[in-house]
């Protein structure tokens, strides 16, 4: 074997032995690596009320209640399960029904006592005429499109 | 084919003929693709005006990216081969990818605010993005510390290929976890999810990037060359006054 020949499959073989540690190391730490966890997440894996974590999910259509002393309360779901949020402050201005927010706090007596709310921003880039143009024609299904990108389908009910 | 324009003199002859062109291209490329992205691109429905700093962060992440890829091929290509130009090109382009990295994160930062409302979270992807500029600093710091060149060059080529499990990360952060940051609109599989009047502003400004590119590694690269000579010189020098 030539030199080349033997340093490239060092390389090779050096490579690959460092992604193989990197794919297990990022799946070890798979659960300090996710930004928020989803409704069902939490519910789920029965989350223990004392920790701070970050909830991540839509807002429910219809659930936003504006309170006294800035107060908002809200639900936020990934549309299999639902958790109630309440935060007191200014919400960013993508902040709506249907849009993708994560929310950070704990929960107490169930709800979930959230002290920052951060809107997410979805991968869709259209003008304003576009997107009217769709709602018109009935095309629109944003919260579908959002849930099907966070890799949740949304289940039966059990 | 590689052999041919491993050769210093051959690629300087080479890079005279494309230099001027890239500068050309870069010029009108980056003249249109800012007017289209500034002024003919719509407001985005929910972003508004903020959108028009995507046409300047996702071209710098990508080439923030392509740069580290195209490093890594180099360092990897002058370790085997004992190509000194693939170092060049390799510690040429480090400057250029760092500046692309440190633009893409500072122009995200500025659209998070407004967005998001934070400038910045630990999320996977800006998380990944991050360790990418300090590999790029890291390289730069390493390739320097050293007083003979080789051993630079080196030790740095390594660290850069220890780096690039980082860019499969990067690209695929926002897919394996949960994040902050919003998934790819251009690259993905189910075909991109903007609209046709902000993706050709967009991908004018990522050709614009990568003559720019280009232009300013040839330069580069035509400077270290010119500092390779000046060094032998000095040194064949200094060793004729030393035998006197």
């Amino acid at each position: 074997m030539k030199r080349k020949h033997k340093r490239l499959s060092f390389v090779g073989l050096a490579l690959l032995l460092i992604a193989a540690a990197a794919a297990l190391v990022l799946n070890a730490y798979e659960e300090s690596i996710v930004f928020f966890h989803s409704p069902t997440d939490i519910i789920e894996k029965k989350v223990s009320s004392d920790r701070r974590l970050r909830l991540g999910g839509l807002v429910e259509e219809d659930s936003v209640q504006k309170k006294a002393d800035a107060v908002v309360v809200f639900n936020v779901t990934d549309l299999s399960n639902s958790v109630s949020v309440r935060y007191r402050g200014i919400l960013p201005d993508l902040f709506r029904e249907g849009q993708g927010v994560v929310a950070e706090g704990i929960f107490k007596d169930g709800v979930f006592q959230a002290d920052e709310v951060l809107a997410k921003h979805d991968e869709t880039y259209m003008p304003p005429e576009v997107a009217d143009a769709l709602k018109k024609s009935g095309k629109w299904d944003a919260m579908g499109e959002e849930m099907k990108r966070q890799g949740h389908t949304p289940k039966d009910s059990k | 084919m590689l052999h041919r324009f491993a050769n210093p003199t051959r690629f300087l002859r080479l890079a005279d003929i494309i230099q001027p062109w890239m500068a050309w291209a870069t010029v009108l490329l980056m003249g249109a693709g800012l007017y289209m992205g500034l002024v003919v691109a719509p407001a985005d429905y929910q972003q508004g005006e903020s959108v028009r700093i995507m046409y300047v962060h996702v071209p710098s992440s990508w080439m923030a990216l392509f740069c580290y890829t195209g490093m890594a091929i180099s360092a990897a290509v002058g370790l085997i081969w004992k190509h000194p130009l693939a170092d060049l090109i390799a510690k040429s382009t480090a400057p250029i990818g760092a500046s692309f990295a440190f633009l893409s994160l500072l122009t995200g930062s500025l659209w998070g605010k407004p967005m998001w409302g934070t400038y910045w979270v630990w999320d996977a992807r800006l998380t990944s993005m991050l360790v990418l500029l300090f590999l790029y600093l890291g390289y730069m710091a390493l390739i320097e510390a050293f007083d003979d060149p080789t051993r630079g060059t080196r030790a740095s080529s390594i660290l850069v290929l220890v780096g690039v499990v980082n860019v499969p990360i990067i690209k695929f952060s926002v897919d394996w976890w949960n994040t902050l940051h919003q998934p790819s609109s251009v690259l993905k599989m189910s075909g991109p999810s903007i609209d046709a009047s902000m993706l050709w502003p967009l991908l004018l400004m990522a050709l614009a990037f990568t003559t720019y590119y280009l232009w300013v590694m040839l330069i580069r690269v035509r400077a270290e060359v010119a500092a390779n000579r000046i060094r032998n010189l000095r040194f064949r020098q200094a060793r004729g006054q030393g035998e006197d």
